[in-house]
């Protein structure tokens, strides 16, 4: 008996797993290889062409999907670090008081959320409308529908995700090892770069993980915040799945948006070399 | 010797005067669409868009369950989330145990999974399971979307109760066994009161995805309309502010809540 609990502890989660997370990839492996439509139904007749032509037609998308991705956790990290580095180190007693306030927007719906974003946002909202009202912006200004609203909305729904896990490896780097540099005549330059720096290089890497995948793959902030001309990968696997009904080529851009991420995942792991991602990504 | 400390650290103050008004200045910007949600709850619009600021009213309050679809929105995405937080917080604690206090044969396996549950992108997995739920030619509903909730908060709840067990000291097991408890007696006694905290909050972090989903439940979810479904459907006609009443309220429990949860903790500790 005690020799099965284990098992019998793990096998409801494995069921769980396998069946619905699993058994889906491999059905959307097969559905994105299959040929048909919704009314006659599909069948497997092995199309690869389904990739190309998928690619061929929405290849824009994806790689504007990864641009701003890209943008966004770059500016989540240069924005965010200076915060978890101030939490860590001066926060004193109040740090989890700090850390409380930078997830309170996680108590509202990410949804809600980047709608009162784009709000705030709007051509004649409280922000750009009073700033127009008193003439110090043209009154053809405007953010909402361009790069910068989408980007900007990923920056802001992503960044506290980027912030946790700096602030954890900065909170566990030993004050006596800095003291020690400066110690060693170690400018507060020197120190940062030559010590501090590299001790939170795991959190970077976490942070990283959290915010680009979820930034890439994001369809939200694009239809709330981008308009017509910044569609994003996500939109499109939404229409193509949800409107079109075309599971194939819907399934075919999944797929590529999971291999490209892994892929990117795996080549940034072996760059970085950090070795228990999951246990920093859970702190 | 305090002089050559000064002479070698001369510019904390300043630099870290900035930083803080820069962290403050960060946490304002994640804060102001929330206090713009929260302000525009209490707008007395008269016209069709809620955009600028007419006069204080709490007429949205009274009327606040006036609109029914937004309503049964609201409804689905409770009951959603608590069935799929009840199934995640009863498997998940079992994984986190399995994993947390046992060897055996695929752990390494079940490690990679929960992993990959958690790093599989919302769109993918939503997309993945219509592809299982189209092939298998079963109907969308509330069912599926609970299935899917599960799914994609299983992983959360393992790994926060995990961390709880690994810290647990197996030594208080023993001695509970020594007394001639039974293997179920410890486990109620000893095991589940200490693992509990890391239970709770599991649940409550498996609650708050559940509620807050929109990208995976857009795929499974047939004809229910969730809440948060409900106000991306609405976006083009423009958000009634009950929308934003719920909003607020949701935020003000969640926030009462997690204080609660923070004093309580502390006064475990104390």
């Amino acid at each position: 008996m005690k020799r099965l609990t284990p098992y019998l502890l793990a096998l409801p989660s494995w069921m769980w797993l396998a069946v619905f997370l699993v058994v889906p990839l491999a059905a959307m492996a097969s559905v994105s290889l299959q040929t048909g439509n919704a009314i006659d139904g599909f069948a497997m007749t092995f199309s690869f062409s389904n990739y190309a032509d998928a690619l061929g037609r929405y290849s824009t998308q994806l790689v504007r999907s990864l641009w701003y991705g890209g943008l966004a956790t770059v500016a989540m990290l240069v924005i965010g670090y200076p915060v978890a580095y101030w939490i860590a180190f001066k926060g004193g007693s109040r740090k989890s008081v700090y850390l409380f306030l930078l997830l309170l927007p996680f108590f509202v719906s990410f949804v809600l959320r980047t709608i009162s974003w784009g709000f705030l946002l709007a051509d004649d909202g409280v922000l750009f409308g009073t700033l127009k009202g008193w003439g110090l912006l043209p009154a053809d200004f405007h953010v909402l529908a361009t790069t910068v609203a989408v980007v900007g909305g990923l920056t802001y729904n992503f960044l506290p995700f980027m912030i946790l896990p700096i602030y954890v490896a900065l909170e566990r780097v030993d004050p006596r090892v800095v003291e020690a540099a400066y110690d060693l005549y170690a400018s507060r330059t020197a120190a940062f770069r030559r010590v501090v720096l590299p001790l939170s290089l795991p959190g970077v890497f976490a942070g990283v993980l959290m915010t680009f995948v979820p930034a890439t793959a994001d369809p939200v902030n694009a239809q709330v915040l981008g308009g017509t001309g910044n569609t994003m990968i996500g939109n499109i696997i939404q229409t193509e799945y949800l409107t079109n009904l075309n599971y194939p080529t819907a399934s075919a851009l999944s797929f590529t948006l999971m291999a490209v991420l892994l892929i990117g995942i795996f080549i940034y792991a072996r760059a970085l070399g950090t070795e228990n991602v999951l246990e920093a990504a859970a702190r | 010797m305090s002089a050559t400390t000064l002479t070698r650290r001369p510019r904390g103050r300043l630099g870290d005067r900035l930083l803080h008004a820069y962290t403050w200045l960060i946490i304002v910007w994640l804060s102001s669409p929330i206090a713009v949600m929260i302000l525009f709850g209490f707008n007395d619009k008269k016209s069709k868009s809620n955009t600028s600021w007419q006069g204080f009213t709490l007429r949205w309050y009274q009327q606040l369950f006036d609109i029914s679809d937004l309503t049964t929105a609201l409804k689905n995405s409770l009951t959603v989330a608590v069935a799929s937080t009840l199934i995640t917080v009863v498997i998940g604690t079992m994984l986190g145990l399995a994993l947390g206090r046992h060897r055996f044969r695929g752990r390494g396996v079940t490690n990679f999974l929960v992993f990959a549950a958690i790093s599989t992108p919302e769109l993918v997995m939503g997309a993945s399971l219509l592809s299982l739920f189209v092939s298998a030619n079963l109907p969308r509903d509330a069912l599926t979307i609970i299935i899917a909730h599960v799914l994609f908060s299983l992983s959360f709840v393992t790994v926060t109760v995990r961390a709880r067990v690994i810290t647990l000291d197996p030594s208080l097991e023993e001695a509970a066994r020594d007394l001639g408890a039974t293997a179920w007696g410890t486990f109620r006694q000893v095991t589940l009161p200490a693992v509990l905290p890391g239970v709770l909050s599991g649940g409550m972090l498996a609650f708050a995805l559940s509620i807050d989903d929109y990208v995976v439940t857009s795929f499974v979810n047939g004809s229910t309309v969730t809440f948060p479904l409900w106000i991306i459907g609405s976006v083009k006609t423009g958000i009634p502010p009950q929308v934003n009443v719920m909003g607020t309220l949701i935020f003000g429990i969640g926030v009462l809540i997690a204080v609660a949860n923070a004093v309580a903790a502390r006064r475990r500790r104390t």
